[in-house]
């Protein structure tokens, strides 16, 4: 009964996706064949039949997730044909009401944190432990254009313990440690962290991490290789 | 019992089939898993058993990153803390809370081995992977 049902399931909605996948690929080639008198009409230019080469597509690398918060049977690293996959939490559902961001879980847990709207645990078994919580803020000047990277271990130490960062992954002094935006990208240094499970580096993330302005009177510095330049 | 199953079960297919027709007019591309999900496959796919998916968002709201990472003693690598059944049983690791006590019981296996056959050990959404060209790093063995 159930392996028919799912059956059937599977058959509809495979119908359903061939056809429609081939008739978007189809979509543009048949309005071209069929409408090239009234585009000349509009435009004034001599009909052209499109030829596009299949290499060059508009976007050949940019891939948009449709949807960042997928319930468990639809996120393509579960397994369908497990039951148990049913009984997960949908992420949409545990959101509902936490304030937003464009990126990561798309959730500003350090904001949903801060409001009240969660309350994780911050030992195993008591409900009642208070976490240890240091303010310290450490600026990091950063040689480029973008704003100084100020380092909060208020939201940090809200969630993490000290010996989670000292001295493994930083030596718990100011300015000591070397930090780039490359190792940050690979996954070392603040990119443990971020870019894994904490708010990852996205353009829109940017300024989380760069929050203090650069003086209004600061100028990048010049390439030497161009001011020397003899042809400029 | 066994009708009461099988007329549950019913609707739950019939409302696959009615998610499955919504899904096709709005996600005609494939989804991606939730940011910072981990798929642990070290030995489950060799036993036999399906992957295991970690869901780091459901935890954190109810734990902090301290009571696993500090206190529990996991590692920061997706497959670097080598999770055995044999661990888990002795209460180390996923077996610390999910003993009956601070959450369900190991004789749950297929809450935590959900994932498809065959994923690789990974962190869903990483920046290292989302890259145009990718910087894969091997696993140290
Ligand atoms: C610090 C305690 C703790 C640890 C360690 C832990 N879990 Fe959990 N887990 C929980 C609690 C609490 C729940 C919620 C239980 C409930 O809903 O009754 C949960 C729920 C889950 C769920 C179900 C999520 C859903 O959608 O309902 C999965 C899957 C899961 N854990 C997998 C794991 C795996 C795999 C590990 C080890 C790698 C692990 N957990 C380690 C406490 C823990
Ligand atoms: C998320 C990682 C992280 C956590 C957790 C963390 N720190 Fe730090 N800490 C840093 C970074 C980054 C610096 C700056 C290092 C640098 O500039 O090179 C720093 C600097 C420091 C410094 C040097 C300050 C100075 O003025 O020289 C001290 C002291 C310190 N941390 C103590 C702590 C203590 C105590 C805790 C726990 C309550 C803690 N840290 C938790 C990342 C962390
Ligand atoms: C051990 C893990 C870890 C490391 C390493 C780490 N962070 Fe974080 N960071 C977190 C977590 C967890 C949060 C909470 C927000 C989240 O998860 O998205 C956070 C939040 C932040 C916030 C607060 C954002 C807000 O919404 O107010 C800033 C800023 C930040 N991190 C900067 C840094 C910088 C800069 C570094 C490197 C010097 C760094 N972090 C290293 C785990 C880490
Ligand atoms: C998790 C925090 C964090 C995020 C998010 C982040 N940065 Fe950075 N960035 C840093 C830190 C820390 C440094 C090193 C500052 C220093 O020199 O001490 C840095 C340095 C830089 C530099 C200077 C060059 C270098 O490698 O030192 C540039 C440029 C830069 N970031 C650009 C960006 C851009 C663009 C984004 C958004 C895609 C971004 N950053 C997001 C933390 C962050
Ligand atoms: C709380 C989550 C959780 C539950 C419940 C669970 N497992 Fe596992 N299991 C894991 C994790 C994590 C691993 C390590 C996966 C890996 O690296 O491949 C694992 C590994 C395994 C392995 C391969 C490694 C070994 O120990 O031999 C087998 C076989 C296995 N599990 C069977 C089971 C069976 C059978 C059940 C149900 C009785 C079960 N598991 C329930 C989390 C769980
Ligand atoms: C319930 C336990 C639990 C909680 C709470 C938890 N984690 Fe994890 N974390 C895990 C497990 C399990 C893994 C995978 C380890 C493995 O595969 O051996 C992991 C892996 C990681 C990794 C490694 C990813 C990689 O491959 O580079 C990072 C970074 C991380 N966690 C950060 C965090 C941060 C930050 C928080 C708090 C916001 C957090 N975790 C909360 C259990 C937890």
């Amino acid at each position: 009964m159930r392996n028919i049902l799912i059956g059937i399931t599977a058959a509809v909605s495979l119908s359903v996706i061939v056809p429609a996948v081939n008739a978007e690929e189809a979509a543009p080639l048949s309005l071209a064949a069929t409408t090239p008198i009234t585009s000349a009409e509009v435009t004034g230019s001599v009909p052209q039949k499109l030829n596009v080469s299949k290499a060059n597509v508009f976007n050949r690398l940019l891939k948009k997730i449709k949807d960042p918060n997928a319930a468990p049977p639809d996120d393509g690293i579960h397994d369908r044909a497990n039951d148990a996959v049913f009984a997960l939490q949908p992420p949409k559902v545990a959101y509902e009401g936490l304030p937003t961001t464009t990126f990561g879980n798309h959730v500003d847990w350090v904001k949903a944190l801060d409001d009240g709207l969660l309350n994780p645990r911050y030992d195993r078994v008591d409900p009642d432990v208070e976490p240890f919580i240091m303010d310290l803020d450490i600026v990091r000047p950063v040689k480029a254009s973008v704003p100084d990277v100020v380092f909060p271990h208020k939201p940090h130490t809200q969630w993490l313990h000290c010996s989670n960062c000292h001295p493994k992954i930083f030596i718990p002094q100011r300015l000591a440690n070397t930090i780039s935006m490359s190792a940050i990208i690979l996954g070392q240094k603040c990119g443990v962290c971020h870019g894994k499970v904490s708010f990852p580096p996205e353009t829109t993330s940017c300024k989380k991490c760069h929050s203090k302005p650069k003086p209004a009177d600061w100028k990048p510095p010049l390439s030497q290789a161009t001011v020397k330049n003899p042809w400029r | 019992m066994g009708a009461k199953m099988e007329r549950t079960s019913v609707w739950k297919f019939a409302l696959l089939g009615v998610l499955g027709w919504v899904s096709v007019f709005l996600m005609p591309q494939p989804a991606e898993a939730e940011y910072a999900d981990v798929v642990i496959n070290n030995y489950a796919d060799a036993a036999g058993m399906r992957p295991v998916v970690f869901p780091h968002w459901y935890h954190r709201i109810r734990f902090r990153c301290k009571v696993c990472h500090a206190d529990l003693g996991f590692k920061f690598k997706a497959g670097g803390n080598k999770i055995t059944m044999a661990k888990i049983i002795d209460g180390k690791f996923c077996g610390a809370c999910h003993n009956g006590e601070v959450s369900w019981s190991v004789e749950n296996c297929g809450m935590c081995h959900s994932g498809i056959p065959g994923t690789p050990t990974h962190i869903s959404g990483s920046t290292v992977q989302r890259l145009v060209a990718p910087a894969y790093k091997a696993l140290p063995q």
